[in-house]
């Protein structure tokens, strides 16, 4: 995803000399470093300072430039978390806040690492918008979104690297703000964002394999969230289960379900995101997530 | 000046035991912070068996942060000789079934603050420090920070308010290396220098010095003039002791392959064979 992400950015910033990156003392993955090669005066690094990086690309926006800050999700919003609601988004500027390794993808760091929060803190801020692709391909997709957009700042939420192809022969494009259908079925949806969807893929093919008929959607926009998109998946389906990687509370569950007491829905809701803790366990991704009671069996036995 | 008891000869045999042991640990894991252990090694060394004070059972007496959390494992191998972590916690570093991660986890044995996000150390330190000055606790903070973590603002207010608050009893040691994740400290910011002054002129007493020299490290601390805060920049090199790590970017966060592994087994035993019974 990291390099998809760098790969899309550099294609553009060839073309559109206002884009530029800002890196707060982080390798630039892959195509990220040519461009720094290429264009030196488009790629900034702060050093080891992440409050001074927002600062910048909010005053590069301000001259009509469109900065990427970049970094580690939990230093690239967390840390300067207060220069991005003011700098960014209060005057309302088309900067791009690139997070690699939300949820807890950095699972042996420790929850200094671990963008658990990030969803919710995200959305919580007026004029954000927040993105959050599935595999490689939707990351490719919002990224050049976010090189043309104009509407205001972006939290693009990316993974780091390494994970599976999963949209290839999705039933819709990517589109921002929308509900990506992947698949179309008639009992069961599934709604999920990030690269957690390739578990709710699994859990999609385990209640195939009992003979229901499966839907799964992408929310990779959390914000704006596509209200009619989660509405109709509501009253099309008996059941819904949404699955995230990101702390409970103000994520996309807590939403799903306040839209259903909303229009009085009618299907079964279930919800799984990491717990509101912090666990001290250092294994593996999945480890970890199972820890948390993410783990395709988990659900399973949870929607049963 | 106070007599130096610390025995020079011991010190770089266990600095390079504790980088022996290290270099064993990143068998067990695809990546950790080598490079960022070997460069504070004789500094926490220093720290743990040239100043920490001992009550009368035989447990430290003073405090200990480190604030670059990404080089806990110099912190972890001492912690284990010490007999404070036990030897199973470091083969079961990483793994979901230990309780060592590769960032410093406060409440795990010998462990003050949880730190890993870079900056947040220096203030928790200061904190401990006036803590006990006013609670009448006759106990040191050290502190060890990292010179790319010098670049975060929060340090400077940290900096900026230990001697507001008569800190003399927090020493901090900066791990002058040059490097930080994106290559040379240097580089990054070249009107950075020089640190010690800088630090003085925010009333610190600062000391440069060579990071290495365990002896040196102790002198320097037990002599300070005192009354303030103590800042000491020691100049070190990141990587230290195996050759092919010294000054190389890529040994940041990175496990040596079995090759890699055997010559620098090979250098540090090279390394013990000159140091005079
Ligand atoms: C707030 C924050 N930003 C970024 C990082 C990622 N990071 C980990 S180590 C490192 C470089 C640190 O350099 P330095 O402090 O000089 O340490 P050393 O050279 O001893 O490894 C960076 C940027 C972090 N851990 N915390
Ligand atoms: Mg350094």
């Amino acid at each position: 995803m990291r390099n998809t992400f760098a790969d899309t950015f550099y294609e553009a910033g060839k073309h559109d000399r206002r884009l530029a990156v800002v890196v707060a003392d982080i390798s630039p993955a892959g195509s990220i470093a040519k461009f720094r090669e290429d264009f030196p005066d488009r790629f900034i690094n702060t050093g080891v300072a992440e409050q001074v990086m927002i600062g910048l690309a909010a005053g590069m926006a301000q001259r009509g430039m469109r900065p990427f800050a970049y970094t580690i999700a939990t230093f690239t919003l967390f840390r300067p978390y207060e220069m991005i609601r003011d700098d960014l988004c209060y005057q309302n500027l088309p900067v791009t806040v690139v997070g690699i390794g939300g949820g807890v993808t950095y699972s042996t760091l420790g929850a200094t690492h671990h963008a658990q929060e990030d969803i919710a803190l995200a959305c919580g801020l007026p004029n954000m918008a927040v993105i959050a692709p599935c595999d490689p391909l939707e990351a490719k997709a919002a990224t050049l979104w976010c090189t043309t957009q104009t509407r205001g700042p972006v939290y693009l939420r990316l993974a780091k690297a390494g994970e599976p192809v999963l949209t290839e022969t999705a039933a819709e494009p990517w589109e921002f703000g929308k509900l990506r259908t992947l698949q179309r079925g008639r009992d069961v949806a599934i709604i999920a964002y990030g690269p957690i969807m390739k578990m709710a893929m699994e859990v999609a093919r385990n209640l195939e394999a009992s003979g229901k008929s499966v839907s799964v959607f992408s929310c990779h926009t959390v914000k704006p969230l596509d209200r009619p998109g989660i509405e109709a998946a509501l009253r099309d389906h008996a059941q819904v289960v949404v699955i995230e990687e990101t702390a409970p509370n103000g994520a996309l569950g807590m939403q799903v379900k306040a839209i259903a007491w909303e229009i009085r829905a009618g299907c079964r809701l279930d919800t799984f995101a990491l717990d509101d803790a912090f666990h001290h366990v250092y294994g593996s991704h999945d480890e970890l997530l199972a820890v948390h009671g993410l783990s395709a069996s988990a659900i399973l036995a949870g929607i049963a | 000046m106070i007599p130096n008891a610390f025995d020079v000869g011991q010190a770089r045999r266990r600095c390079l035991d504790w980088r022996r042991r290290i270099l064993e640990v990143s068998q067990q894991v695809t990546a950790l912070h080598v490079a960022p252990a070997f460069s504070c090694i004789e500094m926490v060394d220093a720290i743990y068996f040239g100043l920490m004070r001992k009550d009368a059972a035989g447990a430290l007496r003073d405090g200990f942060v480190m604030s670059k959390g990404h080089g806990v494992m110099a912190q972890y191998v001492v912690l284990e000789a010490l007999g404070i972590l036990e030897r199973q916690d470091l083969d079961e570093y990483c793994t979901a079934k230990g309780r060592l991660g590769a960032h410093p986890d406060y409440g795990n044995p010998g462990i003050e603050a949880s730190t890993g996000s870079l900056g947040h150390g220096l203030g928790l330190a200061c904190g401990m420090a006036y803590a006990d000055r006013i609670q009448g606790t006759d106990r040191m903070t050290y502190c060890i920070l990292g010179d790319g973590e010098m670049q975060e603002g929060s340090i400077w207010e940290a900096i900026m308010m230990a001697p507001n608050l008569g800190l003399s009893n927090l020493v901090a040691f900066v791990d002058f290396n040059d490097f930080q994740g994106l290559g040379r400290t240097r580089e990054t910011h070249p009107h950075f220098y020089p640190v010690a002054e800088k630090v003085e002129s925010f009333g610190w007493e600062a000391i440069d010095l060579d990071g290495h020299d365990s002896a040196g490290v102790v002198d320097a601390v037990r002599n300070r003039k005192g009354g303030r805060p103590l800042m000491v920049v020691g100049r070190t090199v990141k990587g230290k002791g195996v050759s092919y790590m010294e000054n190389v970017a890529i040994w940041h966060y990175r496990s040596p392959n079995k090759d890699e592994y055997v010559q620098a087994l090979a250098e540090l035993a090279a390394a013990a064979a000159e140091i005079p019974a």
